[in-house]
C-alpha cells in the first residue's frame, strides 16, 4: 500500500468559477466493495452477495434498456439464469447496437504472447491511461475478468483472427507496451456485437427475454424510492407505454452525440440515463469526453457524423505536419523530408505516434492552432469575434510503411481502412497521405455506480459505456468492448441478485401514482413539443449546441469559454422551447419528434457537462483545462484538489449538487503520467 | 451541384405510395446519399410539410439499419464503383443534374413501415431459429482449448461479416433471404464451435426462412452482386450442401 | 401497391409454409393461399419440404433430362450411317435394350415413366417456388439487374415454351399427328429427312433447341450449384464454363443432322 503521492498544489488563484452554477452536496463512497486485498475482492463480493433460488428466478422481471455489448449480454445471461428479462432498444433490431462499430480490438490479460501481461499490469495501464480518476476496485475486477470474456466469445463462434497454428492472435494498442489486444480484423465490435446478439436471439426464442426494437424509452418509473419500471414510446405506433419489472438495467451507450457531430450513431442519445438522472440517479463526470485522434475531417456545413479510422494505423502510420505555414496548401509529396515536422515522434520518443488518445489528439489540434494544419482552409471565430482562416487536419502518412513492408503488407493490414477513407473522402491513401483530424468519440462520463453497479437509485443498474464507468478521465484502445462486455456478461448477473433476492416487490401497475405522473409527463412533453410549432428544426438547433460544446467544452477548456459555454446554452435551451418546429403528430412513424426528445435532453445535459468542467480546475486525461498545464504544455493534474470522481445529482433550477466520491489508491501509486 | 430525386413516399403500410419529385440545389459531392436526405428534409421542414423518413444509424456502413433502392440497385450498387451501404454512397457518385430515383425495399417477407421505412424482424426470427452457438454465459472452455485452422476460420470471418442490411432480398428476383441465411450457416458451420448443432441449425434456420414468406434462390446471383459486404455465393451452396446432408440425419425429426 | 400484411398466421401454398400478407401489384396473379397447421409438423419436416429441398428436387430431375438430351443428340448422328443403321437404333431403343433381363419392349416404357416423372416433378417444384417467389419479391418502379443472366432471366418463360415445344415434337415424330412432309408409314430415317428438307422445320428446331440451350446454360450451373458444386470463385467459373460448354455442345449436336439434310448431306 502506498499513500497519496504529494501533488503539484493548485494554482491559488485559480478560485472555483463554477460555484456560481452548483451547490455541494456531502461526500459519497462506495459501500459496495468488500475491505479486503484487491485480488480476493470480486470473489468476496460474489460470495456474499445474497442469491435468488433458481425455480424463484422466473418471477422476478428485470428490464434492459439497450442492446449493444453490455445490455445484449446482460440480457441474454440474465435470461440464462431464468429470469423474465425485457429488453428494449430504439433500433429496428438488438443487432444494430453502435458497440458494432467499434474497429479495433478487444483487451484481454491473457498472456499469450507471453510479454509480461498480467491482470496486475492491465489494471495498472488501464488506471494510468484514465489518468488516475477511476475506481481501482472497479478496475481490477475488469481486469480480473477480461480473460472469461474472451473464452466466452470464442465458444459463441466469435471469428477472432488466428495464427497458422489455429490459435488467437493478438496485437498492441495505443498506450501500452504489451500485445494484448484480441481482433477480428477492423470489425470487433460488429464480431462481438453479434456473438452477444446471437446469445440474446437464443433467449428470446426459449422464452426468457422478450424483447422489444423500435421502442425508445423516454422516462424511469421510480415508486417507493425503487426503480420499478419504465415508460417507452415505439416509434411506429407513437403509443405511449409503462412497463414494470422489480429491477431496471440501463445499458443506452454514450452521449457523445452531445456535440452534434461525433463518431456515435446517429440515433445515440442521453435520454434514459438523463431521465434517470432527472429521477434521482447521479451522473458521474460527465465532463470526461475522449476526443479520437484517428477520424475523417469534416467536409463541410452538411456533414451529419464523423468517421474514425481505427487507432490501429498509428502502428504503422506516422503523423506530421509542415514545418512552415506556407507548405500548408501544397500537395503534400511535394514537401521534402527535412520540412515535415513529425510531431509526435518528436515530443515522445519513447511511445512516438502510439501516445493515448488524448494527448494524439490535443497535440494535432495544437498543430492546427499553430497554423500547420493541412486540408481545406475553414473560417473560425475566436471568443473575442476574431476570424481567421484554419486548416484542421494532419497528414497520417503510409509512404513509410509502403516502402518498408510494400504495398500488400501494408493493405494486407489496413485495406478495408484504407478503402473507407477512399470511399469517404474520394482520396487513394496509397498515393497521398490520409488527413485526419480528432472526433468526439467516447464518453468516459455516464451514471455514477457502485461497485456492484447500482446507481443512486436502489434498483436502477447502469452497465457500459452508460456507467461512469472504469475508464476515469480517458479510456485505452480496446477497453470500451473489454468494458462493456465485462458488466453485461459477468458482473452485473454476478451483483443484482444481491437486490433481486429481496424481491418480488410489491406488485405495481399503471395505477401507481409513480406510473402515472411519469405517463402523464411523458405525454405532456411530446404535446409540448408538437405545440410549439415553431421556424427552427430540432437539426439546427443540435448543430449549435454541438458547435457551442465542440468550441468550449472540446479539447481544451477555459473558465471563460465554459462559462460562455453555459450562457448559450441557457439562451438555446430557451430558444428552443419556444421556436422548434416539430413536423408530424405523435401517433405515427415520427423521426423529427424522436430527434426533438433527444436534443431536448441534450441541452439539459450540455450545461452540467461545461459545469463539470468548470469546476474541474486541472487537467486530466480528456479533460484539459488550459490554465493547469505543465510548461511545456501537459496536462496537469491537481490530486491533492482533485482525486475525486464528480458525482452530480439533479438540481432542477437551483442548479446541480455535487457529490464527491474521493479516489483511494491503495495499490496503485500516483503519478504524473508521462510518455516521453 | 443540384439533383432531382423521385422518392417513394407512402404513409404507411395500408396506404396508396407513389413516388414523389423533388428538386434539391446545393448538394456537395463529398456529402454522403443520407446527408442529401438530410438537406431534403431541413428543406421539407422549412416548408412544414413532413419529412422522408428512412433508416440509418451508424452511418459508417456496419449497423446495416440503413438501406433504399437507388436507381433500382440496392444500396446504389451500380451508381458506386465499389460494393457499398446506402450511407457510404457519396454524392461524388453522381452526375450533377442527376434524377435519382429513391425507393424502399420491397420484399414479402419486408412489410412495409413508412416511406422508405421496411419491417426486416423476419431476419432477427431467422437466427432465433438457430443462428447460435449454445453456450451459457460461465460455461466456456479457455480459448486456446480448441485450435481452429486459420483457413476455415477466414472464411467462417467473411460470412461472420454479414451486417444484416436485407440488401440481398431486396435484390432478389424471388425475394429469397437465401444469402442472409447461407452467411451465418456458413459462419458457424466453419468453426468447431458450431459443430455439434450444425445440422439442426441449418433445418431449422430454412424452416424459418420460409415461413417467413421468402422465396426460393434459383441461383441468379443478384443478392451476391450488391451485398456490402459480399458475403459470397458459394455460401448458399454451402448452406445447400449441409441441409442435404442434414436431411440424411435424425436431428430435428 | 398494396401492402396485405395480416399478422403472423401461418398459410400454406401447395405444400409449402408461408406468411400470408404480400406485395400484390398489377401484372402479379393474386397468390391463392389456404391455411394448414404447418406448425404440426417437425423441424426436419418442414426442412424436407422447403424451397432448399424443392430446388434439389428440381436440380436432379433437371440433371436427368440433360443426360437423357445428350443421347437423344448422340443417337441422333446414327443418321450419318444411312437409313438402316438409323432405323435398327430407333427400333432397338423401343425393343433391344435391357432385353432379356426385362421382356422385349418394356425398357422403352419404363424409361418414358422414368422421364414424365423427372418433367412432372420439374415443373411441380417450379411450379411452386414460382409461386413463393411471385408473393416474395417486390415490384419496383425501376430495376436495375445486372447480375442475372438472359438465360436465368427466362427460365420460367422459357421452360413453358420448351414444354409446348416438347409436345410439338412428340405429337410429329412418335405420336405421328403432325404429319410436316412425311407419311404416318414412313420409317424414323424418312421422317427426319422428309421434315428437314423444309427450311422452316429447321428453324423451327433452331429455335427450339436453341430454347433448350438458354434453359439449360442457367439450368447446369444452377443445378450443380444447388447441388453444393459452387465451392469457391475458381468452382464458380468451372461450373459456368462447364454449363455453356455442355449447352453448345448439345446445341451442335442436336443441329448438325437437320442443317446436314437442309444442305444435302444426309438423303
Amino acid at each position: 500500500m502506498t499513500t497519496i503521492a504529494p501533488a503539484k498544489k493548485a494554482d491559488a488563484t485559480l478560485a472555483d468559477p463554477a460555484l456560481a452554477y452548483y451547490r455541494l452536496g456531502d461526500e459519497i463512497s462506495d459501500s459496495k466493495a468488500p475491505d479486503v486485498d484487491i485480488d480476493k475482492m470480486w470473489k468476496t463480493r460474489q460470495f456474499e452477495a445474497k442469491l435468488v433460488n433458481p425455480a424463484n428466478r422466473r418471477k422476478l422481471t428485470v428490464i434492459i434498456v439497450g442492446t449493444g455489448l453490455a445490455g445484449g449480454a446482460a440480457a441474454a445471461t440474465l435470461g440464462e439464469a431464468g429470469y423474465n428479462v425485457l429488453n428494449f432498444c430504439y433500433q429496428d433490431s438488438p443487432r444494430r447496437a453502435h458497440s458494432i462499430a467499434a474497429q479495433g480490438g478487444i483487451n484481454a490479460a491473457k498472456n499469450y504472447r507471453n510479454d509480461n501481461d498480467s491482470t496486475q499490469r492491465l489494471f495498472y495501464d488501464t488506471v494510468k491511461g484514465g489518468d488516475y480518476r477511476s475506481r481501482e476496485t472497479n478496475v481490477y475486477r475488469l481486469a480480473e475478468v477480461s480473460a472469461n470474456i474472451i473464452d466466452q466469445c470464442v465458444a459463441q463462434g466469435v471469428p477472432f483472427a488466428r495464427e497458422y497454428g489455429g490459435l488467437l492472435d493478438t496485437r498492441s494498442f495505443g498506450g501500452v507496451q504489451v500485445q494484448r489486444t484480441f481482433y477480428a480484423r477492423g470489425q470487433t465490435g460488429q464480431q462481438l456485437l453479434i456473438g452477444a446478439y446471437q446469445a440474446l436471439e437464443r433467449q428470446i426464442a426459449a422464452g426468457t427475454v422478450t424483447m422489444y426494437a423500435r421502442h425508445e424509452m423516454v422516462e424511469l418509473i421510480v415508486a417507493d424510492g425503487k426503480a420499478r419500471g419504465i415508460v417507452t414510446r415505439n416509434m411506429v405506433t407513437g403509443a405511449i407505454e409503462s412497463w414494470f419489472a422489480d429491477a431496471v438495467v440501463l445499458a443506452t451507450g454514450g452521449y457523445g452525440n452531445v456535440f452534434f457531430l461525433s463518431t456515435n450513431a446517429m440515433g445515440c442519445n442521453v435520454t434514459a440515463t438523463w431521465r434517470a438522472h432527472r429521477k434521482g440517479a447521479y451522473f458521474g463526470n460527465p465532463c470526461y469526453t475522449q476526443i479520437h485522434p484517428t477520424c475523417i475531417p469534416v467536409h463541410g456545413e452538411t456533414q451529419s457524423k464523423l468517421t474514425l479510422m481505427s487507432e490501429s494505423l498509428r502502428n504503422d502510420g506516422r503523423i506530421w505536419v509542415p514545418k512552415k505555414a506556407e507548405d500548408c496548401s501544397k500537395d503534400p509529396r511535394l514537401i521534402p523530408e527535412e520540412d515535415r515536422d513529425y510531431y509526435l515522434e518528436r515530443i515522445y520518443p519513447a511511445f512516438g505516434n502510439l501516445v493515448p488518445r488524448d494527448i494524439a489528439s490535443r497535440q494535432a489540434k495544437n498543430m492546427c492552432d499553430e497554423g500547420r494544419g493541412v486540408g481545406p482552409a475553414i473560417t473560425e471565430k475566436d471568443l473575442d469575434g476574431n476570424v481567421r482562416e484554419v486548416r484542421r487536419g494532419v497528414y497520417l502518412d503510409f509512404s513509410d510503411a509502403i516502402n518498408r513492408l510494400g504495398k500488400k503488407a501494408v493493405e494486407s493490414r489496413y485495406g478495408n481502412l484504407f478503402d473507407m477513407y477512399l470511399q469517404i473522402t474520394g482520396d487513394n491513401p496509397y498515393e497521398t497521405p490520409m488527413r485526419i483530424y480528432p472526433a468526439v468519440h467516447y464518453t468516459m462520463g455516464g451514471l455514477w455506480v457502485d461497485y456492484d453497479l447500482q446507481s443512486s437509485i436502489p434498483g436502477l443498474y447502469v452497465c457500459g459505456e452508460a456507467n461512469f464507468s472504469d475508464h476515469g478521465a480517458n479510456r485505452l484502445g480496446a477497453s470500451a468492448l473489454m468494458q462493456g462486455l465485462a458488466d453485461g456478461y459477468f458482473v452485473l448477473p454476478n451483483t443484482i441478485n444481491d437486490y433481486l433476492a429481496n424481491g418480488p416487490f410489491s406488485k405495481i401497475d399503471a395505477t401507481h401514482p409513480a406510473a402515472v405522473e411519469a405517463l402523464e409527463s411523458v405525454k405532456g412533453r411530446i404535446d409540448t413539443l408538437l405545440g410549439v410549432k415553431g421556424e427552427r428544426s430540432v437539426d439546427s438547433f443540435h448543430k449549435e449546441l454541438g458547435s457551442i460544446m465542440w468550441e468550449y467544452c472540446g479539447m481544451e477548456r477555459t473558465a471563460e469559454g465554459l462559462q460562455i459555454a453555459i450562457d448559450r446554452i441557457r439562451a438555446l435551451r430557451e430558444e428552443f422551447w419556444s421556436n422548434v418546429r416539430v413536423t408530424g403528430v405523435n401517433e405515427d412513424f415520427n423521426q423529427a419528434l424522436e430527434r426533438a426528445g433527444r436534443v431536448a435532453d441534450f441541452l439539459e445535459l450540455g450545461e452540467l457537462m461545461c459545469i463539470d468542467a468548470l469546476h474541474r480546475r486541472e487537467s486530466c486525461g480528456g479533460h484539459f483545462r488550459a490554465e493547469s498545464q505543465t510548461a511545456d504544455g501537459e496536462a496537469l493534474r491537481h490530486d491533492d484538489e482533485f482525486a475525486y470522481v464528480a458525482a452530480w445529482e439533479y438540481g432542477a433550477e437551483e442548479g446541480p449538487v455535487l457529490h464527491k466520491e474521493p479516489l483511494v489508491y491503495k495499490f496503485i501509486e500516483l503519478k504524473q503520467r508521462s510518455y516521453k | 451541384m443540384k439533383i432531382t430525386l423521385n422518392i417513394w413516399r407512402q404513409a404507411n403500410a395500408k396506404a396508396e405510395g407513389r413516388l414523389e419529385r423533388y428538386m434539391l440545389d446545393g448538394v456537395s459531392e463529398d456529402m454522403s446519399f443520407l446527408e442529401t436526405l438530410d438537406l431534403l428534409n431541413e428543406q421539407l421542414t422549412a416548408e412544414n410539410q413532413e419529412p422522408v423518413a428512412f433508416d440509418h444509424d451508424c452511418r459508417e456502413g456496419i449497423c446495416g439499419m440503413c438501406g433504399v433502392v437507388i436507381n433500382g440497385a440496392p444500396h446504389g450498387r451500380y451508381s458506386s464503383s465499389v460494393p457499398t451501404t446506402t450511407c457510404q454512397l457519396h454524392m461524388r457518385s453522381f452526375a450533377d443534374g442527376a434524377e435519382i430515383t429513391v425507393e424502399p425495399w420491397r420484399a414479402g417477407g419486408f412489410p412495409l413501415i413508412k416511406d422508405l421505412v421496411v419491417d426486416r424482424s423476419a431476419f432477427d426470427r431467422i437466427i432465433q431459429a438457430g443462428g447460435f452457438i449454445s453456450v451459457n454465459t460461465g460455461s466456456a472452455p479457455e480459448a486456446h482449448a480448441t485450435p481452429a485452422p486459420k483457413l476455415e476460420a477466414d472464411r467462417a470471418f467473411d460470412n461472420a461479416t454479414c451486417i444484416g442490411c436485407g440488401a440481398c432480398v431486396a435484390a432478389c428476383p424471388n425475394g429469397s433471404a437465401m444469402l442472409f441465411t447461407a452467411a451465418k450457416i456458413t459462419h458457424l458451420a466453419m468453426l468447431p464451435q458450431g459443430q455439434p448443432e450444425r445440422y439442426s441449425r441449418v433445418k431449422s434456420m430454412i424452416a424459418q426462412h420460409d415461413a417467413e414468406g421468402f422465396g426460393g434462390c434459383t441461383n441468379i446471383g443478384e443478392c451476391a452482386s450488391v451485398c456490402p459486404k459480399q458475403i459470397p455465393l458459394e455460401s448458399i451452396a454451402q448452406l445447400n450442401r449441409d441441409l442435404m446432408k442434414s436431411l440424411f440425419r435424425r436431428e430435428g425429426k | 401497391m398494396r401492402d396485405l400484411w395480416s399478422g403472423p398466421v401461418h398459410y400454406t401454398i401447395q405444400g409449402v409454409g408461408v406468411r400470408a400478407g404480400r406485395w400484390s401489384s398489377p401484372g402479379h396473379g393474386q397468390v391463392k393461399v389456404t391455411p394448414v397447421a404447418t406448425q404440426t409438423l417437425t423441424v426436419h419436416q418442414r426442412a424436407a419440404r422447403s424451397t432448399v429441398a424443392l430446388k434439389v428436387l428440381m436440380a436432379v430431375t433437371g440433371i436427368f433430362l440433360i443426360l437423357f438430351l445428350l443421347m437423344h443428340a448422340w443417337g441422333n448422328l446414327k443418321a450419318f450411317f444411312g437409313p438402316e443403321a438409323y432405323d435398327h437404333y430407333a427400333e432397338w431403343l423401343k425393343s433391344d435394350i435391357l432385353y432379356p433381363l426385362v421382356p422385349k419392349g418394356w425398357f422403352i416404357w419404363i424409361f418414358r415413366v422414368f422421364l414424365v416423372a423427372c418433367i412432372v416433378g420439374h415443373m411441380a417444384s417450379a411450379y411452386v417456388l414460382t409461386l413463393r417467389s411471385r408473393a416474395a419479391r417486390g415490384s419496383y418502379q425501376r430495376k436495375d439487374r445486372r447480375a442475372q443472366t438472359f438465360s436465368a432471366r427466362t427460365m420460367r418463360w422459357g421452360g413453358i415454351i420448351l414444354l409446348m415445344l416438347l409436345l410439338f415434337h412428340l405429337g410429329q415424330f412418335t405420336l405421328k399427328w403432325f404429319l410436316t412432309g412425311f407419311t404416318a408409314s414412313s420409317t424414323p430415317y424418312e421422317s427426319v429427312v422428309l421434315t428437314f428438307q423444309q427450311w422452316y422445320m429447321v428453324l423451327l428446331y433452331a429455335l427450339f433447341v436453341g430454347t433448350v440451350c438458354i434453359h439449360i446454360r442457367h439450368g447446369i450451373w444452377s443445378a450443380l450449384t444447388t447441388l453444393g458444386a459452387n465451392t469457391s470463385r475458381v468452382a464458380r467459373r468451372n461450373l459456368n464454363v462447364t454449363a455453356i460448354a455442355v449447352s453448345a455442345l448439345l446445341f451442335v449436336g442436336f443441329m448438325v443432322m437437320p442443317v446436314a439434310v437442309l444442305f444435302g448431306g444426309i438423303k
